[in-house]
């Protein structure tokens, strides 16, 4: 295990873990094939190409415009707006970026990909994020297979795919081909306020009785010692009782419910983790914060009314306005549920999120591609971690800058899970349906009397629904 | 003036016409069309018959959120006309001599107020004022030692809390409605009524009611169909769109959530269809059952 120091982030020991994630991670899917639906009308939009030169390896028109469209939320959008778009415009001078940020991703882009105006390029993302699956079944998204063999923007004798974290590519490959990229590289856990613990000397748990014995500690000090908001993050909470299943019975229990496997949310695993964590928010939970937006929750936890709060690793940054001095932003590990956890209580839930595509149809997809391109420089990975403290898919970028607290407590859980990192579960972006169900089978399980068997039942019954419904495309991996 | 009245209408008629055909009508016949394939939104379809229909029938979630459309449908147009009616007859009084209560002018352009606000901020403020914890409005201002009430986070009371913000947005609007309605009425009847002894509650049943009758019916159509919309409050103010467990599950929510979320937007469609025939079939039922009435005034 190496060690780090706190002000100064080991990207390389974290790439190592990155890397054991995106071996893990790709998607073995295997659907295009019967891609019946999708149409070849592509002729009857002209799209803007130019001569390929080793300057311009995507062939682009030089002054033809492009478009991009940026979600507006954890990550902000200043990245975009200060160092993407300069960055691409200082090469292209004379293509004209035309920029938007949205919060309703599907609601804006979707009839524009259906009425064949789409962007160049989009970052589908946030709650109103749109089923990629389906939008490549439609051949909706740009085939990104020449992005990734083009040479990387600022480093040198390597190919984009080249200068990515291992699996990151795969991560976005659907049926051989890659559609997305997944940009950011988020590491989920529990959050709480190191100074509110080292003032109050709580130690960190490992163990599920000394978690749950903290917890009593926390709330006789008149704290809500665990909370999430229900009403529109119970993702959040879907996330925490996955992990902990994950960690009773290895990855393959996430797997199984990916893959809708019969049985596979009857799990033993998944069964004592929903034990657990019901029985944390009979105890513990705080009634009202069902029906608590995330913004809400996450204000009360930087006025030290929650202790901790399960997310992934933007969550600094989203509350970086409203954090206050006395607060200090840290992240740990899920401990451990049982003692005989196949994995152990350092494993860490960590990913590359976050899709950027280039639309097919758009007027001008190769200068989407050569947006992410640019966004695929280290120059603007580098500027991306210090502007949204999120780290991002390109090996290296962040080498040696002191980046701040939460992600750097982070990284030193990255580095203490050593192998045991795991990419998770795709079931919520595969089958909307089934996520919908999560989120209220888990708001159900925590904030009314934590029945862990009814919440198997309940998903069983949902995942089996969707396993059944013809029309639903479905996925697979191992 | 005769030989130029058709082109003069026509001239007029066509435009709107034209937009009405296409995006109306077209759009109906589209989702008809649409109910009938297998669309994920994205992309081509396939036909798959009436299998769509099959599925909703099988779906419980259907069957949640139309029983609640009929609690909609049932409580708020009694509830909103009910309060408007009283509001509007006290801002009135029975007739212009009569007059109204103290500052009904006043009183005019407050209940009309909510009618100006867009919905969406509408629903924003009452997500606030029936916030869950302390923070919400209401919880705010009962004592500190009061455990919060709960709102939109209780399946018991969370489509309770819709149904007071649509009647609270739709109110004002059928006050100023039912005033008109009781303006028009001849001052001679209330007069003669009066000379006879009537009480105001006397005038209100026998003379204002019989003949508010023909506004009365097109208030309780256009508040059926609205309560068989809701949608912009419970894709703001209910808990995870449409919940805690489905308390709050409309017909307008499913169709958003399968359209525009599940990738589902065939089978959203065919519960497009379905709303379509509910409220089609609701305008003419109460325009018919209240018609009868309605002469006999």
């Amino acid at each position: 295990m190496s060690e780090i120091t706190q002000s100064e982030l080991d990207r390389r020991t974290l790439l190592r873990r990155a890397a054991a994630v995106g071996l893990v991670a790709a998607p073995g899917v295997s659907f295009l094939s019967a891609c019946a639906g999708s149409d070849d009308n592509s002729d009857d939009t002209k799209q803007a190409t130019g001569e390929k030169s080793a300057d311009n390896p995507l062939g682009i028109d030089p002054k033809a415009g492009i478009e991009i469209v940026i979600f507006d939320g954890g990550l902000g959008t200043k990245y975009a707006t200060d160092v993407d778009t300069p960055l691409y415009n200082k090469k292209w001078p004379d293509s004209k970026v035309t920029y938007s940020a949205t919060q309703q991703v599907a609601t804006t882009i979707k009839p524009r990909l259906n009425s064949g105006s789409a962007p160049d390029m989009i970052n589908n993302s946030g709650s109103d994020l749109m089923d990629f699956g389906a939008i490549v079944k439609a051949g909706q998204a740009a085939d990104l297979s020449d992005l990734f063999a083009a040479p990387s923007l600022d480093i040198a004798g390597k190919t984009v795919a080249e200068t990515l974290v291992p699996g990151a590519v795969q991560q976005g490959t659907y049926d051989g081909k890659p559609f997305a990229v997944n940009y950011s590289f988020t590491v989920f856990g529990l959050w709480y306020n190191k100074k509110l613990f080292d003032k109050n000397k709580w130690t960190i748990p490992t163990t599920w009785a000394d978690f749950t014995a903290l917890l009593e500690k926390i709330k006789a000090a008149g704290i809500t010692p665990f909370s999430y908001a229900g009403a529109n993050a119970s993702y959040y909470m879907v996330r925490a009782i996955m992990t902990s299943a994950a960690k009773i019975g290895t990855e393959q229990v996430l797997k199984d419910i990916d893959n809708l496997k019969p049985g596979a949310w009857t799990n033993e695993a998944v069964k004592q983790a929903a034990a657990a964590w019901g029985e944390v928010g009979k105890k513990f939970a705080n009634p009202s914060h069902l029906g608590l937006k995330h913004t809400e929750v996450q204000l009360q936890q930087n006025q030290d009314k929650v202790a901790f709060y399960p997310c992934g690793s933007w969550l600094e940054n989203e509350q970086a306005a409203s954090t206050p001095a006395g607060f200090e932003y840290a992240m740990m590990a899920f401990p451990s549920v049982t003692a005989s956890d196949k994995l152990p209580a350092t494993a860490i839930n960590a990913a590359a999120g976050e899709i950027y595509f280039a639309a097919a149809k758009s007027k001008n997809p190769q200068g989407g591609k050569e947006y992410l391109r640019t966004m695929l420089s280290k120059e603007a990975a580098l500027e991306f971690t210090k502007l949204t403290k999120s780290l991002t898919v390109v090996a290296g970028a962040a080498d040696g800058v002191t980046i701040s607290p939460g992600l750097t407590s982070a990284n030193d859980a990255l580095s203490k899970a050593g192998q045991d990192v795991f990419m998770g579960y795709l079931f919520d972006t595969w089958y909307k349906k089934l996520d919908d169900a999560s989120r209220e089978a888990a708001n159900q399980l925590f904030f009314k009397g934590g029945d862990a068997q009814k919440f198997c039942d309940t998903m069983e019954a949902a995942s089996q629904a969707v396993a059944k419904d013809s029309s639903i495309t479905k996925f697979t991996r191992s | 003036m005769r030989h130029g009245k058709y082109p003069f209408i026509i001239g007029f008629l066509v435009v709107p016409l034209a937009l009405y055909l296409v995006f109306v009508v077209g759009a109906y016949l589209q989702m008809f069309q649409l109910s009938l394939t297998d669309w994920s939104g994205y992309g081509g379809f396939s036909y798959i018959g009436l299998e769509n229909f099959q599925k909703l029938w099988d779906d419980p979630v259907f069957w949640i959120a139309l029983r609640h459309n009929l609690y909609l449908l049932i409580l708020m147009p009694i509830v909103t006309i009910a309060l408007a009616l009283f509001f509007a007859f006290l801002l009135n009084s029975g007739g212009k001599k009569a007059g109204g209560v103290w500052g009904s002018k006043v009183y005019r352009v407050i209940f009309f107020f909510p009618q100006l606000l867009a919905l969406a901020i509408v629903a924003v403020i009452f997500g606030r004022v029936f916030g869950s914890d302390k923070s919400g409005m209401i919880n705010g201002l009962l004592p500190q030692s009061w455990t919060p009430w709960l709102f939109l986070a209780d399946e018991r009371w969370a489509l309770t809390c819709i149904l007071v913000v649509l009647v609270w947005q739709a109110v004002g609007f059928y006050v100023v409605l039912f005033s008109a309605g009781m303006g028009s009425i001849a001052e001679e009847i209330y007069e003669a009524a009066a000379l006879d002894g009537a009480t105001k509650i006397t005038l209100f049943f026998r003379i204002t009611l019989p003949l508010l009758w023909d506004t009365l019916q097109v208030a309780w159509v256009y508040l059926g169909i609205a309560a068989f919309d809701a949608f912009a409050l419970v894709n703001i103010m209910s808990v995870n769109h449409g919940g805690p467990n489905n308390s709050t599950q409309v017909l307008s929510m499913q169709i958003y959530l399968n359209a525009f979320q599940n990738s589902q937007a065939g089978y959203a469609s065919a519960l497009g269809v379905v709303l379509f025939f509910l409220t089609l079939t609701f305008a003419a039922l109460t325009l018919r059952v209240t018609r009868r009435d309605a002469v006999q005034a």
